[in-house]
């Protein structure tokens, strides 16, 4: 697994608080880590602030999944 | 009782009466405070007696960029933003049949739109720290209505939806939202009034006087304090019992 999806599955577990083999590539935030909206908007400012990057809203919207998270940051960062 | 010590706050409006006691009284129970207000010589000269732990910035509510700039810039100075108040406001006051759509806009765009803007620009820094107030001054007006106020009372009534609607959204994040609805307040304005007009109002107030900008100061600080953390999405009426809501 690269570097940057540790540290995103990281920030996930930490923030979500759920195991971490939970987190795989299609699980998605909402539907199957029990986040709600809120979290979702909270996970998109954790991910800018550890890569030193900006999501637009329009991008952060289809960040739906734990493998979207990543595809989205390892593009930007 | 009411520390806020090592706290930040934004005070709009801070150059009028209820705003300059709202600060003042912020000021006073420990808060750092960001006055901001249309006229920077008041301001300065509030700023001069609170002494230490003070900013001034001016800015005017009915630009859109400058009004997403003011809480960017507080916190920047003051090293966080733990505290709104949005407390500036106009009126343009007209029978409703010749109202402008001028008229109503520029009141709705700066005492709604505005606090929106500010409201929205907060969300961040307090979701981030798990905690924030947001204080937003209402009116009386808000909830009986006033002749010719139709633009002023819907403004200050959608205040309230909105400031409801955040309070749901983030009440989970440690963050209160609440609004101050004041009734009569002496302030600069009514002492233009003649005693025949100020007799008229204070007959229709159980108080049988008009409030002080220190009496809506202390609900405000009240609503600030951490003892308040489990209001949120509350209006507090502080107006002598002229309207009991």
């Amino acid at each position: 697994m690269s570097d940057v999806a540790d540290r995103v599955k990281k920030i996930v577990v930490e923030h979500l608080g759920v195991e971490e083999d939970k987190v795989t590539e299609s699980a998605s935030f909402i539907d199957d880590l029990g986040a709600d909206s809120l979290d979702t908007v909270e996970l998109v400012m954790a991910f800018e602030e550890e890569f030193g990057i900006e999501i637009p809203d329009d991008a952060a919207e289809s960040i739906q999944t734990f493998g979207d998270a990543v595809k989205f940051i390892s593009e930007a960062a | 009782m009411f520390d806020l010590t090592g706290k930040t706050a934004l005070v709009t409006g801070a150059s009028g009466g209820i705003g300059g006691a709202i600060a003042t009284a912020l000021h006073g129970a420990g808060a750092t405070v960001t006055l901001s207000g249309t006229r920077e010589g008041p301001l300065n000269d509030l700023a001069a007696t609170l002494g230490d732990r003070v900013h001034v910035m001016t800015c005017n509510l009915s630009d859109p960029e400058a009004v997403d700039a003011l809480p960017k810039q507080a916190a920047e100075v003051m090293g966080g933003l733990d505290i709104l108040v949005n407390n500036a406001g106009i009126t343009k006051d007209q029978i409703f049949m010749r109202m402008s759509d001028e008229d109503w806009q520029n009141v709705i765009d700066v005492n709604l739109t505005a606090t929106m803007r500010l409201c929205r620009s907060v969300m961040r820094p307090m979701m981030k720290a798990r905690w924030g107030r947001i204080i937003n001054i209402s009116s009386i007006v808000g909830a009986t209505g006033n002749p010719g106020q139709v633009n002023y009372a819907a403004s200050k009534a959608g205040m309230v939806g909105m400031t409801k609607s955040i309070a749901y959204e983030v009440a989970s994040r440690g963050i209160t939202a609440n609004c101050v609805a004041p009734g009569f307040i002496a302030t600069a304005m009514t002492e233009k009034l003649t005693d025949d007009q100020k007799e008229k109002i204070n007959a229709q107030i159980p108080a049988a006087r008009m409030g002080t900008p220190e009496e809506i100061a202390a609900a405000v600080l009240y609503l600030a304090s951490p003892e308040a953390g489990y209001v949120t999405g509350a209006t507090l009426h502080v107006n002598g019992g002229m309207a009991m809501l």
